[in-house]
């Protein structure tokens, strides 16, 4: 047993006498990969930001090899050796790759920065992490999310880690990349680097970690090694209680009436060179899923029906109108109503220092005005109606919605777009980020609102996802669909044949 | 390879490439319009003209690229003005000790702004519009009534062309050294500004120091979570908008031989320091742009003003029509929102 690297003793932590932490006694060691579970809110990201230095503790001290530190910054917890990695990733948009990668101790010469030195140690390390397809000099902005997430990984490489923290680091990586930084977490234990690493994706904590610690309600409940517990125990430490089957039955037929026309068709839709020549039916009381490897034209197709982009071309039909909105305002409020649950909720999806009732109606206003004001009744019970449907876990609507957590969050985001009763639900990798209970309820809430008449396109980078929820997958590979697929016939098999469009057919 | 770095280089600066682009052809139709065009006289008039608001300019761009604005900049120039009135003269010593400590003066009040910002967490905007206040009440106490005793050898010396430097301080053989002879004709105040865009702004944008001010106005919280010294960053960035402040009103001391406390005029450029470093392609959401792009947008404004004196036009129409030109030029920036197929990016 190596002597721990990294241990707490007592940590605790609260926010407005809110206790996030409670007496954690945490310990891990070097040379190994340490999974942290548990469902959000339980307390690991306080954790994880603590040993980072963003956050400091109330009480309890932390350890590191023996000897008492405190992190009054990420800064001087980077000294320390300690780096994470943020779901929110820690990138400056306007500077280049090779500025992001080296941006705290750029190589200098004459004391200024040797941008020619910059370029050759990004170009080393995006080499390492396999990523020699990224441009040193490009602007991180020009990337997208899944690339920034490597330069992001490149950045965490170059600062000589003894700690490092992964937090959700995978959660917009293609599977490639993913092998990619498995095999890097390999390389870096055998180097006697201790990997910290969040995950709700419980097949790649099975992968890849050698240790798990389960955190519940701000409390450490418990650390074993792999293999100690079955995956069903693991859950039930997370959550507390058991749960059932993970994905709601499917119907085995959709209801009769339902099936005639479709409510979306597309034919040969084609934009830029991202999308060409899409086609694809949704009908009513339909889950069909999006699926593929990423960046495979699946978030341009949900932006172009949603009527973000421009200078589309192809046969769109939504409902009896023919053509596509022309700009997210017309989308919802057409005859046939669309919404669209965005792929980055931080951004996108929510005014994060607005209050969660100003989220909640940002996007039917239309239904609760009287004359040219908001009618306060109306609003209330809107905003009541949105909150439980979803369950939203808040203390007060009018609390910012970033105090919620993520998972919350996108019922937020989910509820908002609920409220104008929508047709269509577009849905872009809506349960990125989330922990177990939520997805759940996600799954459940997409079943029934097919249930009640509505069509839902569902993209997810989880193939799992798709495997439990979907009616239909329709796979794309260089904006096209390459595969469709229909109930059982959709396999884990078939799905990655698929993606990687080398032609083999599920038995 | 060189041709897609340019190219590149071109794409992640458009602003900048369309300021570069704007000055080149208003200024060359001006000089062609000009009945003394492309002589030496009409240069050194013009940037004599154009040296202040083109410190004042740079100055404002250091709180711009953090995501706020200055609106001392323009006191802070008279401030300076009005202390080089009183300490340039005496001997060759006590004039540089003056310059030393003109720019000094600016310099510790943008350190003061800096502090503020960041130790009593006031948004730049108010922080400065207090500050400048300040700056202007003191100019007035230092010099209530306009004037001025500054040396005039240094005046005739730095508001002419190279040949008129070396020949008032009898160096290069009084400028007819024959290595001098290709200088000799560029106005000084052209070198100046240029010497200092160089030797002061360039090291800065490649300390890390600069690069953490370009990471706050872009995400700061990603600036934060990647350790970058951003307190640090934010008082330097003050600072050094202090000390080009200082350098244009230490400029207009020698230009016009005197200090003069005028609000009206230190408003003015202040708002005009604003629309030079927009101008230049420094977005005011900050993160991107540079201070030579507000070199680029001071020249534009002013030759815009130059216009006027050849076309003949009535001077109660000037700024109607100064109003008008700015906006179209703005526009020119504009035109992106053109070419962007995917409109979420409008809001990146």
């Amino acid at each position: 047993m190596t002597e721990a690297i990294v241990e707490y003793r007592g940590i605790s932590k609260f926010f407005a006498g809110i206790r996030a932490l409670e007496g954690v006694d945490f310990k891990c060691r070097s040379g190994s990969i340490h999974a942290i579970l548990g469902e959000n809110g339980a307390g690991k990201s306080t954790m994880i930001k603590i040993m980072s230095g963003v956050l400091q503790p109330d009480e309890g001290t932390i350890l590191l090899e023996g000897k008492p530190v405190t992190f009054s910054s990420p800064q001087a917890a980077n000294e320390a050796g300690i780096v994470c990695m943020f779901q929110e990733l820690s990138l400056v948009p306007d500077l280049s790759v090779a500025d992001n990668i080296s941006i705290s101790h750029p190589p200098r010469r004459l004391g200024l920065i040797d941008r020619r030195a910059q370029v050759r140690r990004a170009e080393y390390l995006l080499a390492r992490v396999r990523c020699e397809d990224i441009d040193p000099n490009a602007l991180v902005r020009e990337l997208s999310l899944s690339r920034r997430q490597m330069v992001e990984i490149a950045k965490a490489l170059g600062r000589d880690p003894k700690v490092l923290i992964l937090d959700e680091a995978t959660s917009a990586l293609t599977s490639r990349d993913v092998q990619t930084v498995y095999d890097l977490l390999g390389d870096l234990r055998d180097k006697g680097v201790a990997s910290l690493f969040i995950s709700h994706r419980m097949h790649e904590v099975d992968a890849l970690c050698d240790t798990l610690s389960v955190f519940r309600n701000g409390q450490h409940i418990e650390t074993f090694a792999k293999g100690e517990r079955s995956e069903g125990e693991i859950v039930r430490l997370m959550i507390g209680r058991d749960v059932e089957a993970q994905f709601p039955p499917r119907p085995p037929q959709p209801p009769e009436a339902l099936c005639d026309a479709p409510l979306l068709s597309v034919k040969g839709l084609k934009w830029g060179k991202r999308l060409n020549g899409i086609d694809l039916e949704i009908r009513r009381g339909e889950i069909v899923g999006l699926g593929g490897l990423d960046g495979q034209g699946q978030k341009e197709l949900l932006l172009a029906l949603f009527g973000v982009l421009r200078d589309v071309e192809g046969d769109v039909r939504i409902g009896d109108a023919k053509g596509i909105p022309s700009s997210p305002a017309a989308a919802k409020s057409a005859a046939t109503r669309l919404a669209l649950v965005p792929e980055d909720r931080k951004t996108e999806g929510l005014m994060l220092g607005m209050s969660i009732a100003d989220n909640l109606l940002a996007a039917s206003f239309a239904n609760i005005t009287s004359g040219p004001f908001i009618n306060p009744k109306k609003a209330r019970a809107e905003i009541l109606s949105g909150i439980s449907k979803l369950q939203i876990k808040a203390g007060s609507p009018a609390d910012p919605v970033m105090t919620l957590s993520g998972g919350n969050q996108q019922k937020v985001v989910i509820a908002k777009w609920l409220m104008i009763n929508p047709d269509i639900v577009l849905l872009n990798d809506p349960t990125r980020g989330i922990d177990v209970g939520t997805k759940q309820e996600i799954y459940k809430l997409m079943r029934s609102l097919a249930n009640e008449g509505k069509a839902i396109l569902f993209y997810s980078s989880d193939y799992a996802e798709l495997i439990g929820c979907c009616d239909r997958v329709s796979v794309l590979y260089a904006g096209r669909v390459v595969s469709e697929q229909e109930g059982d016939a959709i396999t884990e098999e078939s799905l990655v044949a698929a993606s990687l469009n080398i032609g083999i057919e599920a038995a | 390879m060189q041709m897609v770095s340019l190219k590149r280089g071109v794409s992640q600066n458009m602003g900048f490439a369309t300021a570069v682009l704007l000055l080149l052809a208003l200024y060359l139709t001006y000089n062609m319009m000009h009945p003394r065009g492309f002589s030496s006289a009409v240069a050194i008039q013009n940037s004599n003209e154009t040296v202040a608001i083109a410190f004042v300019a740079m100055a404002q761009t250091l709180p711009v690229l953090l995501g706020g604005l200055d609106l001392s900049v323009g006191a802070v120039m008279t401030l300076t003005n009005c202390v080089a009135s009183l300490l340039l003269n005496g001997s060759p010593a006590q004039i540089l000790l003056g310059m030393g400590l003109t720019l000094l003066t600016g310099t510790m009040f943008g350190l003061m702004n800096g502090l503020i910002v960041v130790y009593g967490r006031i948004q730049p905007i108010i922080a400065t519009l207090a500050t400048g206040a300040i700056a202007m009440g003191l100019a007035l106490l230092i010099r209530p009534e306009p004037g001025g005793n500054v040396d005039g050898d240094l005046g005739w010396a730095l508001t002419n062309s190279v040949w008129d430097l070396a020949d008032t301080y009898g160096f290069a053989d009084g400028g007819d050294a024959w290595w001098l002879r290709p200088f000799a004709d560029i106005p000084v105040p052209f070198l100046l500004v240029l010497f200092v865009a160089i030797f002061v702004w360039l090291p800065f944008r490649r300390s890390v120091t600069g690069r953490t001010v370009y990471a706050i106005g872009s995400a700061e919280g990603a600036a934060y979570m990647s350790g970058l010294p951003i307190n640090r960053a934010k008082i330097a960035a003050f600072t050094l908008g202090g000390f080009f402040a200082a350098c244009g009103g230490l400029y207009l001391a020698i230009q016009t031989s005197s200090g003069n406390a005028d609000i009206q005029q230190a408003g003015a450029y202040t708002l005009n320091s604003i629309a030079a470093v927009v101008l230049g392609g420094t977005s005011l959401l900050g993160g991107t742009g540079g201070a030579i792009g507000s070199l680029i947008g001071a020249m534009i404004l002013r030759v815009i003003s130059f216009y006027f004196r050849i076309l003949d036009i009535d001077p109660l129409l000037q700024p109607l029509i100064e109003g008008l030109v700015l906006l179209t030029a703005v526009s020119f920036g504009a035109f992106r929102t053109l070419r962007v197929k995917n409109q979420l990016d409008l809001f990146r």
